[in-house]
């Protein structure tokens, strides 16, 4: 197996630096959380407390709303103060419940008791998974059960647990594998056990040289692991790319990983699987790093799902200097807050605050042609032509251009000297498309 | 912040750009009081940029430009350096005019109108008197590209329209007064280009009479021979493309297949026939095969942005150039070829769409 390399990509300043070296600390409880019942990508969980309710940490306020969902449990003990509409920090607004915590920070019966995972199946170790709201933690918030459920006949035969962390700031996934490489691995192991495979490859990005060296000893007694140091490209961490880089295998357009028998999972999902396992302790916090030119003080912050960004910067020292843009994950894909009201979620993986200096202010304007995008592409689209389509609202021009194979890493809008809004454009056709497909069926 | 993007429904302005820089405060609850604490930019990620700019790529084909039009001073004097004061100043003047009426915001900041004044006095003789450069001017800025939408738009390189309309209307004016290198103090002697003298020997003849030595070849390497301003010294031409593709502006796909293409075809009839088909390498090192190649062909807007399509492109500018050439009423014919080729670009890109990642091979599928 190489570490090869995909195509196009783009090379943008990691300034990891200001973070990498920051061990986790734990935050201390803030005076109010705010928790968020859609937590997942599918289907909402339908909240089941209402406002005075008493809970405990980790017993469920909202309970999963299908089969591609998850339930999401209380981060602390406290009193539910109020349910209602919050800013979230996917730039809509959405129903929260606020908790005001009592302080005692009391498990609810069951929660965080140590257990064998031994003589549980296939089938328990999902449920358990389930029930504790595991999703995808790398961004995605893709309920992780289903990803663990392929349908029958397809036949897997690696699993990847993806520590490329190609985001530029964000160095939450690298401190992970620096101090919990046995957690991420015993999680890796039982999705290995789960989907039957014997291979499985912690893929990690050479620009940390310390977690490769950690992982390469933690696996060494492990049958079947490997660690594999990747080439630093954005966008490595991409699935499909990882995927080819590692195998040289093409997931199908429009298909999954599972289509060329891969699994991957992020190093955050794997830690926090493993743990529900072993501990019944459901997802109720991540690690979040808080970077960036306009904070003071950068960190790595083990923080409770709802707690406000606010809370976040405020542990961070405050803003620094003329703070202009505040980013929930990274600079790349990451989405901009207008305030810091929004709170922590699933997959927030980071806060980069900006400074004015780096806040371009510009204006976007005709495309001149420059094939620059194209050559950035790693899905081999042809962004200009996208662009100039959608402009022209001709969104099934954009469909038969491939727009919906689209993975929004932002290469070809990061390289655009006309400054072009592209990936805004394509979010905005593949919503039109997919408007234009149910018309049709 | 002016606002001239090109959306035209409501929800596509705020992501395009920067959108407004502090947003109003919501309404609606908050977990605290609402409105307070820091407003900060929104905008569509990514939020980070590798800073190049329009205006960057055109100042880097300018100064990529430069030497060759610095030589141009000294190989045919200060008539030289009128043309291209007329034609940067008329380029300028039209772009911004034309911008002004047409409401669009005067963006010479962009430097695009620079680079298409230069272009076109690069394309012109050193005689060019200053109405002729005043019209091929209005044709390419006005005509050419800001008719047409202006930058991004024009489907033919504006440089060359403003040319080949003057060849067209005027060829006296174009082809007939060539002056040799003066070099200052010498006095310029009326001539004739090289691939004329060589038409003109192959109608008057019937077999091509041209030397091409090693002094010839040297001459035409520095450019010591008759041409248009910016056609003529093909070493500071090449070191202009060397920088060109170092910078990354331009690839080498489009000067190597170009060129490529019009030595490998001249060649093939070199081969067969040297008393009428000339040396290969004299047709690749006269005429405006080098400024055509690496500054002509290479516009981006007028040529295609697939890999295969740029590599169809610049074999296809060649093979054209060879035909008028060889055959055609017109002694030179790279310009036409750019023009022609232009004009294939959006069928070209059309059919070399590039395969997407992991596209189902239907083949395959099928079998």
């Amino acid at each position: 197996m190489g570490s090869g390399r995909f195509f196009g990509g783009i090379h943008p300043s990691y300034n990891k630096g200001l973070a990498d070296s920051s061990a986790i600390v734990e935050m201390p409880l803030p005076e109010r959380l705010v928790v968020f019942f859609a937590q997942n990508l599918g289907a909402p969980s339908q909240p089941v407390v209402k406002k005075g309710d008493e809970v405990k940490k980790g017993q469920v306020i909202a309970e999963a709303g299908g089969f591609v969902s998850t339930p999401v449990h209380a981060p602390t003990s406290g009193t539910i103060d109020s349910i209602g509409i919050y800013p979230s920090p996917v730039g809509v607004d959405a129903p929260a419940a606020v908790l005001t915590p009592d302080g005692k920070d009391e498990w609810f019966e069951g929660c965080s008791v140590e257990r064998s995972s031994e003589g549980l199946d296939v089938g328990q170790i999902k449920e358990i998974i389930h029930d504790n709201g595991i999703v995808g933690m790398g961004g995605a918030t893709f309920p992780t059960h289903v990803k663990l459920s392929p349908p029958a006949g397809k036949k897997m035969d690696l699993l990847v647990i993806n520590g490329a962390e190609c985001e530029p700031y964000l160095t939450a996934d690298h401190r992970l594998m620096v101090e919990h490489a046995e957690g991420i691995l015993d999680g890796a192991a039982l999705f290995a056990a789960v989907i039957g495979v014997g291979r499985v490859v912690i893929a990690i990005e050479k620009n940390k040289p310390d977690a490769i060296e950690v992982m390469r000893k933690a696996v060494a007694g492990r049958q079947g692991f490997s660690v594999e140091a990747m080439g630093v490209i954005y966008p490595q961490g991409a699935e499909k790319q990882l995927i080819f880089a590692l195998t040289k295998r093409k997931v199908p357009a429009g298909g999954l990983p599972m289509d060329v028998g891969v699994l991957v999972h992020n190093v955050g999902t794997a830690l926090a699987a493993g743990e529900a396992v072993r501990y019944n302790r459901p997802l109720i916090q991540r690690v979040v790093t808080v970077t960036g030119s306009g904070i003071r003080e950068p960190k790595n912050i083990l923080a409770r799902v709802g707690t406000r960004f606010e809370d976040l910067v405020k542990f961070c020292g405050g803003l620094e200097g003329d703070a202009a843009k505040c980013i929930n994950g990274g600079p790349m894909m990451g989405v901009a807050q207008y305030s810091l009201d929004a709170a922590v979620t699933k997959g927030t993986s980071g806060l980069v605050i900006l400074r004015q200096e780096e806040v371009a202010q510009f204006v976007s304007d005709a495309c001149i042609r420059c094939a620059r995008c194209l050559e950035a592409c790693p899905m081999r689209l042809n962004p200009s032509a996208l662009s100039i389509f959608i402009e022209k609202m001709r969104f099934e021009d954009a469909n038969e251009y491939n727009v919906m194979d689209c993975i929004e890493c932002g290469c070809c809008a990061y390289v655009c000297p006309s400054r072009r809004p592209m990936v805004h454009h394509f979010r905005r056709a593949k919503a039109e498309v997919r408007k234009l497909q149910r018309k049709t069926g | 912040m002016e606002d001239n993007m090109e959306g035209k429904t409501p929800e596509e302005k705020p992501a395009a750009g920067v959108a407004a820089e502090k947003p109003a405060p919501r309404p609606g609850p908050m977990p605290k009081k609402a409105g307070v604490g820091p407003r900060f930019v929104v905008s569509s990620s990514p939020h980070v940029h590798d800073g190049r700019t329009v205006s960057q790529i055109m100042r880097l084909v300018i100064i990529a430009l430069a030497p060759a039009a610095l030589y141009s001073i000294y190989i045919f004097g200060l008539d030289a350096l009128r043309v291209l004061m007329i034609s940067i100043a008329s380029a300028m003047i039209f772009e911004a005019i034309s911008q002004k009426i047409m409401k669009r915001p005067v963006a010479l900041r962009d430097s695009s109108a620079v680079l298409t004044g230069l272009l076109l006095a690069m394309n012109l003789p050193s005689t060019s008197p200053w109405w002729l450069i005043v019209v091929g001017n209005f044709f390419a800025i006005v005509i050419a590209k800001q008719l047409y939408g202006g930058l991004g738009y024009n489907p033919f390189n504006p440089a060359l329209v403003g040319r080949v309309v003057l060849l067209i209307s005027f060829p006296v004016h174009m082809t007939a007064r060539w002056v040799t290198a003066s070099r200052f103090g010498t006095d310029a002697v009326t001539t004739a280009t090289p691939l004329s003298r060589m038409k003109d020997s192959l109608a008057t003849l019937g077999h091509i009479d041209i030397a091409f030595g090693r002094g010839e070849i040297f001459d035409l390497l520095i450019g010591n021979r008759a041409g248009c301003l910016g056609e003529t010294s093909i070493v500071l031409l090449a070191l202009g493309g060397l920088f060109l593709i170092w910078k990354r502006v331009i690839s080498w796909r489009i000067p190597v297949m170009f060129i490529g293409a019009v030595w490998a075809m001249t060649g093939i009839f070199h081969l067969f026939d040297p008393a009428h088909y000339a040396d290969p390498s004299f047709h690749v090192i006269t005429g405006g095969l080098f400024i055509g190649a690496i500054f002509m062909a290479t516009d981006y807007v007028t040529s295609p942005v697939t890999k295969k399509g740029i590599l169809i492109f610049g074999a296809g500018c060649g093979v054209i150039t060879v035909l008028i050439r060889l055959w055609g009423a017109y002694p030179e014919g790279v310009s036409f070829a750019i023009l022609l080729m232009n004009a294939t670009t959006p069928l070209i890109d059309r059919y070399t769409k590039p395969r997407v990642f992991g596209a189902v091979d239907t083949k395959k599928a099928a079998a």
